[in-house]
């Protein structure tokens, strides 16, 4: 029942916009791969042509190898989850959910127990005479749950399905979500503008910047070495703290305050002078307390304290004027200044006129 | 709702007395029992001052004014669906098109409306007396607005679930417009119902008269006019309208509900 997925150099042009440039893609079987981005990366567009909502101005979509490009919505076997549910609203949850199937000429009997089983599943089995305007919106979002997986479509489209609910519901949901997939073991698609979101659910994840699929690996990948500055600020809450510094006659970066960090992974390639920007996470950030032996890189002003019980969130501003967040453990003692230390071996280096991240070499 | 009601009630009354006592201006607020006989009189065309049964022509009136109605929005709904979800070249000129003849009623295009229905051989029968009056603009501009409002999701949501174009229109867009198909059918109907111009001309069968071109007849045509028969034939011609219209509200009150989401 799983299938593969397949993208090769999709792309979508309104007019003159291109919204969609050359994507390839390959989902595989029963594979959760969720596409994130800012509004109007593209991402939804992306599923759109993949559920056939929408035709490609180039490029091929395949499943399982058979080309689909230019087949119809109904033709591709695949079952959506919309934003606003979507739900017929003169229909009962159990009409709702029976329509795909009475339209493909399933017997009633069938149809019956194949709703109820869903149903059951979802935790809908009292609500099925409902109409979707007597329900929750958690509710409504089984309901639309439940359509896509009576059919037992091929693949799985997911459209920012959590964005109209409340954060402790979407958590709940989530959670679901994941669940459901992984015990149905449908091949997925879900797009989210949501980065915790995104990080939670996916096996990989694809970050999407002006209609490029920018990065795709498994999230902690993208968490942990981000391929742009635009991967490296989105993936991560608080995003990752971005100092500009200049590479050194010796590989090292030179940044404010005269610091010269040396890299633990090896020198950076380039000319003395090439603008780099240095990233690390706001967790990485190390405190230094008085009478550590290591010196302390930079005492800053700490402008804002951000309890969250478990963790407290500095935020803090560096001689220069830049900013600074600061993420520790626990509840740090309240002070207006500290002292803090940039490890190398946790620093990301982009470049900065092009913003793609630098190895050594 | 006095005001509303005194008028008719006057025509009640009027329609009671006898038809000398109308002729020389005496009207008595007071409906007279033994005049009541007056209805069954005009229905079955008996009586003093008889012009033909009213039974018959209400008849004619009623299938006029369905078929006028019911015609109107099957044509319609055709029409805005095709313009609200087709992308077809010249859509939006089309619509055009058809919003123009609003400003075309019937009385303005008479002429060439009946040599039309003349050349057809339409004339003298009841599809000459329907067809011209079955194109509707106006209710093709509600039902397209209605049409509109459906969300783009709802849509996708269904073709995903494999439903075709007249599949959609059936299980989705039509019952989502049900009460703009009710309150639409009251007017048209209503508008049918009071059709007098065109059956006039197009129509000199006395087996295809209508109710209102038959009151007209009534009036002042040989002579004497019998107003009680004028007056008890206009109420038996607000019957079934208001009975339309009562039937009908419990739809669009339904509706009301349903569309609140």
């Amino acid at each position: 029942m799983s299938a593969r997925l397949e993208l090769e150099g999709l792309s979508k042009a309104f007019g003159r916009t291109r919204v969609l440039d050359g994507i390839d893609l390959a989902v595989e079987p029963g594979e959760m791969l969720v596409i994130v981005g800012a509004s109007g990366c593209g991402k939804s567009t992306l599923l759109r042509l993949v559920a056939g909502l929408e035709s490609p101005s180039a490029g091929r979509v395949r499943l399982d190898g058979t080309d689909i490009t230019a087949r119809d919505p109904a033709a591709r076997d695949m079952a959506m989850v919309f934003q606003n549910y979507a739900l017929y609203p003169h229909m009962s949850v159990f009409d709702n959910m029976a329509y795909g199937l009475r339209i493909r000429g399933l017997p009633r009997a069938q149809i019956a127990a194949k709703v109820e089983q869903a149903a059951a599943m979802l935790g809908l089995e009292a609500l099925l005479a409902r109409k979707p305007r007597h329900l929750s919106g958690g509710q409504r979002q089984r309901v639309a749950m439940g359509r896509a997986i009576v059919r037992e479509p091929r693949l799985f489209l997911f459209d920012e399905p959590l964005s109209n609910l409340d954060a402790k519901l979407r958590l709940a949901m989530r959670v679901e979500i994941r669940r459901l997939q992984k015990s149905l073991g449908t091949t997925s698609l879900y797009v989210t503008h949501d980065q915790v979101e995104a990080m939670t659910l996916a096996d990989r994840l694809v970050v999407m910047d002006a209609g490029r699929a920018v990065q795709v690996a498994p999230p902690l990948d993208i968490y942990r070495r981000p391929a742009t500055l635009h991967v490296a600020g989105f993936i991560g809450a608080p995003p990752m703290n971005i100092l500009p510094g200049v590479l050194t006659a010796g590989g090292a970066a030179a940044v404010a305050g005269g610091l010269v960090l040396p890299f633990a992974d090896g020198r950076r390639p380039g000319e003395e002078g090439r603008a780099l920007l240095l990233g690390l996470r706001p967790e990485q950030v190390e405190l230094v307390a008085p009478g550590d032996p290591e010196p302390a890189h930079f005492t800053v002003q700490v402008e804002l304290r951000e309890p969250l019980g478990a963790e407290t969130i500095l935020i803090c501003r560096l001689p220069e004027g830049q900013a600074l967040s600061v993420r520790l453990a626990g509840e740090p003692p309240a002070a207006d200044l500290i002292q803090i230390r940039l490890p190398e071996r946790h620093l990301h280096v982009f470049d900065a006129a092009s913003g793609l991240r630098l190895d050594p070499g | 709702m006095l005001l509303f009601f005194l008028p008719v009630w006057f025509v009640f009354a009027a329609s009671t007395q006898e038809a000398a006592a109308l002729s020389r201006g005496e009207l008595s607020l007071l409906p007279r029992m033994a005049g009541l006989g007056i209805y069954y009189e005009v229905l079955s065309g008996t009586g003093e001052g008889a012009q033909g049964a009213v039974w018959p022509m209400l008849g004619v009136s009623f299938a006029m004014a369905l078929a006028i109605a019911g015609g109107k929005l099957v044509v319609s709904v055709l029409a805005a669906y095709a313009v609200a979800f087709f992308r077809f070249p010249l859509r939006l000129v089309c619509f055009w098109v058809i919003f123009l003849t609003l400003m075309l009623p019937v009385e303005v295009r008479i002429m060439p409306t009946f040599e039309l229905v003349a050349d057809f051989g339409l004339i003298n029968s009841f599809g000459g007396l329907v067809l011209p009056l079955v194109a509707s603009a106006t209710a093709t501009l509600l039902y397209r607005q209605t049409f509109l409002l459906l969300p783009d999701e709802l849509v996708e949501a269904a073709r995903m679930d494999g439903a075709g174009p007249l599949r959609f229109l059936r299980d989705m867009a039509l019952p989502l417009s049900s009460t703009n198909t009710a309150a639409l059918f009251v007017i048209l109907f209503v508008y049918g119902w009071n059709q007098y111009l065109w059956p006039l001309i197009a129509v000199t069968d006395s087996d295809l008269q209508t109710v209102m071109v038959g009151i007209v007849r009534m009036i002042g045509s040989e002579g004497q006019t019998y107003w009680n028969r004028v007056m008890a034939t206009a109420m038996l011609a607000l019957v079934p309208p208001v009975l339309v219209v009562l039937a009908m509200q419990r739809w669009f009150v339904k509706g009301l509900a349903e569309g609140s989401t």
